[in-house]
């Protein structure tokens, strides 16, 4: 069988237009690819240089850019890697892309294609390849930071340290099962510290599964504005966005349906959302409405409330109560200042205070700066292995409680994607005298 | 020369490998010829007395469920009976005898000579004949003969280049008193097939009557007799039971092995070959666990004939008079007489990743390699190998399907998928914790997993299909029995300390609960008092580990599913876009049949399984 190992590339920066596109080549064609665009030699691996990119069967000149080579040993992917600099314009890069894929040996990436092969040939392991993931898609500075934390192996670090541990307890429970008939291993293997050290593991997996998650740093913090109708709700909302996406009307409610806008206040990535204001209505098409704003309401991070105190709804998440009006209103009404904030969003007075406040409780649910966050797979994979540990401590049986250190050692497998029998045979070679 | 006879298949070797081979080919209905240069050696324990343990009493039970000759020759020979584990889950528990040597051996040749179809050469077999395209066509032997036979299978153990060392003592052989097949090892050598180099070792033979067994703590054999076969022994092989003694290493034992390493081969860089983590030398021992100021040794008695004494523990190839010395510092051992040292033996074995899962060794059609010579260590890991072999080798030459067992199945599939795609670091012994499945891979229902399987392969005599037989309907009126619905009044009533939560439940439900035993079903279930308590045993087991068995059914599925993808035998690894060096270099030794193989081996991540998966539909298209 003589097959051509394939060489992919692909737009690797954001879509055009934009200032500088940059396309990816990998593969055992990629230095091929870079001479047959550029019809020249390659600069040295890792510099940059200015060249011609042409079509390579006409020569018809396409953009002129930078080209950068890293070679196999010294690329992300683990393959020779050729950076193409170009201009943004959707015109240059799309031509571009065809003139590549007329080269032979070449295909277009498909979706992960590049961390794929970087995955596959050890440059990365499977959180690192989710950290990855992130920190394209991230936006903010602090999902960037997230991302970065995640992989430069954060989290591989930690499930490095719980596997260590669990894999020695494995080859303690495994000399019993398997060598039980030597003295030296019973005596060596006296189950003391098991249930203890396999507790404290649990623990700090559910220490991690009380952090943030991946997709409230994704996705944003969920803040609801809600109140009566009325209240200055969706004024309120357009100011906090900072243009006017509500529509606002003296009329009681004109909100009827949920209005959301992604916005970073702080550097903190939130999902802001105008609701209907709450009250009994006849009118059907409101009445939905209300129903959708309680739904919101119970499930925001953040209520930022707009009615009375004695009003507020039951919330797991933080409510700040703010007084919208205070330009309409006459002193001596105000609330509590310790919870509650009075301004106006037509003029402004008081926002910078709220919006200091908002920012704090944001960034409370947020990871700390520098720390991962986990995504909704890690969390169920983390989940069924404090599960698997959780259950060995009501299990007697060794072999039951060997099926389980093994159950919580292949599910962490699935977020490094390493494997667990021989580590472990590994462990208990090393750590017993074992043969008679 | 002249042709002899034609066999179907011929076995080379005469250990546990090739009796077990050549039973299992003529119990498939092949013409079979066992060529062995010593016929009376046939059966001989040649290093330790005892046969099962942990892992490799699960061996030994599936290689019975396979209608095979070990647990029955055991059973005939057993002098001393441990069941290891006995405390712990039934999954566990391993089964070991200890057997007199000769009664052992006795028995093997007896089972050999009712064997139909089965015959017996004494002679060396000095090549592989090969007929057109390289495929297996017979064997020559030393006498000038040619034997033809359709498939052969090489059992010969250690024949490959071995030396025993022993202090500065060089003598080349496998084992004491054997021949070397070393012109056989030429032609394997000129194969090219990846070899490497492996070390194992034996202690020294003691003078039972020169023990002062008063003075040492006894251990005696399990009080309840059990068997090692499933199939019920004739009482008339009931023997009287020995007790072993335990004795221990002490400073002084390891101030004679460290005053003497200088003299050992395995320090000095003699032995190149890698030992077994599990049954190193006591030099090793000495060397690596420095710390420890004792070792456990067992003096387990080699038969009820001979005053022979092996020291389980004691590997050594230190000079004869070293010996001697340091086995005079145990305690009852002072006046102890060495009747044989010991000595360490160094070898070469085939990679078993040249190796397919029927045993086969592919660039020679025919051929088949089963036992040591694959890196494996141990009677039983021998004999495992040998059924499968010589069942498959039968299947090659009558054109019979082969004999694949899986790892969720059989410590043997276990065993076999390790070598052809894990190859081997050290030599081979079976472990349980080897055995992801192991909760539903247990001694005890060996038979219930493996013994249909050997009826529908044709490899169960008249004797075990008749057991089976029998066997089958009394578990299916057992379980029927266990279908009974029982309220938890009836239970508290029989003793167990269950809640009344008005739940009816069968009787089998009722076994899952910890607090349930079979004596409070047996109390509520009449039905129950009657039936084999071996059956009733593995009916209460199932239903002890059924939540976790049940658990891993999405795992064994999963095998299972990859296992149904076929990967192309002229893969070519190197041309997959994306596989590490490593892996490419892995996968292409071991040769993966299917998905679920390559994502067996070592160090193969899921990205490049996917990667495979694509590129094996592209070579499909």
């Amino acid at each position: 069988m003589t097959r051509e190992r394939i060489t992919i590339f692909a737009l690797s920066s954001g879509r055009p237009p934009c200032a500088i596109a940059i396309i990816r080549i990998s593969g055992p064609q990629a230095l091929v690819a870079a001479r047959a665009v550029t019809g020249r030699d390659l600069p040295g691996p890792r510099q940059a240089a200015l060249r011609h990119f042409r079509e390579p069967g006409t020569g018809e000149l396409i953009d002129e850019g930078l080209l950068l080579w890293f070679p196999a040993a010294q690329s992300i992917t683990g393959e020779p890697l050729v950076e193409l600099h170009c201009h943004g314009s959707q015109a240059v890069v799309r031509d571009l892309q065809d003139a590549l894929a007329e080269l032979p040996g070449l295909r277009a990436a498909e979706a992960g294609d590049f961390t794929r092969r970087a995955f596959a040939n050890g440059r990365m392991d499977l959180a690192s390849v989710e950290g990855l993931g992130d920190l394209l898609t991230a936006e903010t500075a602090q999902q960037r930071r997230a991302a970065m934390a995640m992989m430069g192996g954060a989290l591989s670090r930690k499930i490095e340290h719980w596997t260590g541990d669990l894999r020695r307890l494995a080859a303690q429970v495994e000399a019993r099962l398997d060598f039980s008939d030597e003295g030296d291993v019973v005596e060596a293997g006296a189950a003391a510290g098991l249930a203890d050290r396999i507790g404290q593991i649990a623990d700090e997996i559910a220490r991690e599964l009380a952090k943030p998650s991946a997709e409230r740093l994704k996705d944003g913090v969920r803040v609801a504005i809600g109140g009566p109708p009325n209240a200055g709700k969706s004024t309120f909302f357009n100011a906090l966005i900072g243009r006017d996406a509500a529509i606002v009307s003296p009329i009681a409610g004109t909100t009827r349906d949920i209005i959301e806008a992604s916005v970073a206040i702080g550097g903190i990535p939130m999902v802001i959302a105008d609701s209907a204001g709450l009250r009994d209505s006849d009118d059907a098409i409101e009445r939905i409405g209300v129903d959708r704003a309680e739904a919101l309401l119970g499930a925001a991070d953040i209520i930022l409330w707009l009615g009375d105190q004695a009003a507020q709804p039951t919330t797991a998440g933080i409510l700040l109560q703010v007084r919208a009006k205070a330009d309409l209103v006459a002193d001596g009404a105000e609330p509590d200042p310790a919870t509650g904030f009075d301004l106006s969003a037509v003029t402004g007075e008081g926002m910078d205070r709220l919006i200091a406040a908002l920012t704090d409780a944001a960034g409370g649910l947020m990871p700390a700066p520098g720390d991962y966050a986990l995504s909704q797979r890690q969390r169920q994979v983390l989940a069924r292995a404090a599960e698997a540990l959780h259950e060995i401590l009501g299990l007697e049986d060794e072999i039951l409680v060997s099926e389980c250190l093994r159950m919580a050692l292949t599910t962490l497998d699935e977020l490094t994607g390493r494997a667990t029998t021989e580590a472990v045979l590994d462990e208990l070679f090393s750590g017993f005298c074992i043969g008679k | 020369m002249t042709v002899d006879h034609v066999y179907d298949v011929i076995i080379v070797g005469g250990g546990h490998a090739g009796t077990e081979a050549a039973a299992a080919a003529a119990r498939r209905g092949a013409r079979t010829l066992l060529v062995t240069a010593k016929p009376a050696a046939i059966g001989e324990l040649s290093c330790n007395p005892s046969i099962g343990g942990l892992g490799k009493g699960h061996l030994v039970r599936e290689i019975d469920a396979l209608d095979g000759l070990m647990a029955r020759a055991a059973d005939r020979a057993t002098i001393h009976r441990r069941m290891l584990n006995g405390s712990k889950g039934a999954a566990v528990r391993g089964p070991r005898i200890q057997a007199d040597r000769m009664l052992y051996r006795a028995a093997v040749q007896q089972l050999l000579r009712e064997q139909a179809g089965l015959a017996i050469a004494a002679a060396e077999v000095t090549a592989l004949a090969l007929g057109p395209g390289g495929i297996v066509a017979g064997v020559h032997l030393d006498d000038e003969r040619v034997v033809a036979g359709r498939a052969v299978v090489i059992t010969t153990g250690t024949f490959l280049g071995a030396v025993m060392f022993r202090g500065a003592e060089r003598m080349p052989g496998g084992r004491l008193g054997e021949h070397v097949a070393t012109r056989l090892a030429a032609q394997m050598r000129d194969l090219d097939l990846p070899l490497g180099r492996l070390k194992t070792g034996t202690p020294a033979r003691l003078d039972g009557r020169t023990i002062d067994w008063a003075a040492l703590e006894r251990q005696p054999s399990d009080r309840e007799p059990w068997a090692m076969s499933f199939l019920p022994l004739d009482h008339a092989h009931e023997l009287p039971q020995l007790a072993c003694a335990i004795t221990r290493t002490n400073v002084k034992t390891h101030a004679v092995v460290r005053d003497n390493l200088g003299h050992s081969p395995l320090f000095s860089g003699d032995i190149e070959g890698r030992g077994p983590r599990y049954c190193p030398s006591l030099e090793d021992k000495v060397l690596r666990f420095g710390d420890r100021d004792g070792h456990q040794i067992f003096l387990e008695p080699e038969g009820l004939n001979t005053h022979l004494v092996y020291p389980n523990g004691l590997s050594s190839s230190l000079p004869a008079d070293i010996q001697r010395a340091m086995i005079r510092t145990l305690p009852g051992l002072e006046a102890a007489e060495m009747v044989v040292p010991g000595y360490a033996v160094e070898y070469d074995h085939i990679d078993p990743r040249a190796l397919d899962r029927t045993l086969a060794l592919p660039p020679i059609p025919g051929l088949y390699l089963a036992g040591q010579v694959n890196g494996t260590t141990g009677y039983e890991e021998a004999a495992a190998q040998g059924v499968v072999a010589g069942t498959n080798a039968a299947a090659h030459a009558l054109d019979l399907p082969p004999l694949i067992l899986d790892r969720a199945q059989s410590y043997i599939g276990v065993m076999i998928d390790d070598l052809c795609l894990q190859g081997i670091t050290e030599p081979y012994r079976m472990l349980t914790a080897r055995a992801e499945f192991r909760l539903r891979l247990r001694a005890d229902n060996a038979a219930t997993r493996l013994t249909p399987v050997a009826i529908d392969a044709g490899l169960a005599g008249p004797l075990r299909q008749q057991w089976w037989g029998a066997r089958a309907r009394a578990m299916e009126a057992l379980g029927q029995s266990f279908d009974n619905i029982l309220r938890p009044a009836a239970l508290q009533q029989a003793g167990a300390d269950v809640r009344d939560d008005g739940v009816r439940r069968s009787a089998r439900e009722w076994a899952r609960f910890p607090s349930v035993s079979l004596t409070h079903l047996q109390g509520a279930l009449p039905d129950l008092r009657e039936g084999d308590p071996l059956l009733l045993e593995e009916i209460m087991q199932d239903a002890t580990y059924a939540p976790y068995v049940e658990r891993q059914e999405a795992e064994v599925r999963a095998l299972r599913a990859n296992e149904a993808i076929a990967l192309p035998a002229d893969f070519d690894f190197s041309a997959i876009g994306g596989l590490s060096t490593e892996m490419i270099e892995r996968l292409s030794m071991a040769k993966p049949a299917t998905l679920g193989a390559a994502a067996r081996i070592r160090g193969v991540t899921p990205a490049a399984l996917a990667a495979l998966l694509v590129a094996s539909r592209q070579h499909a298209a």
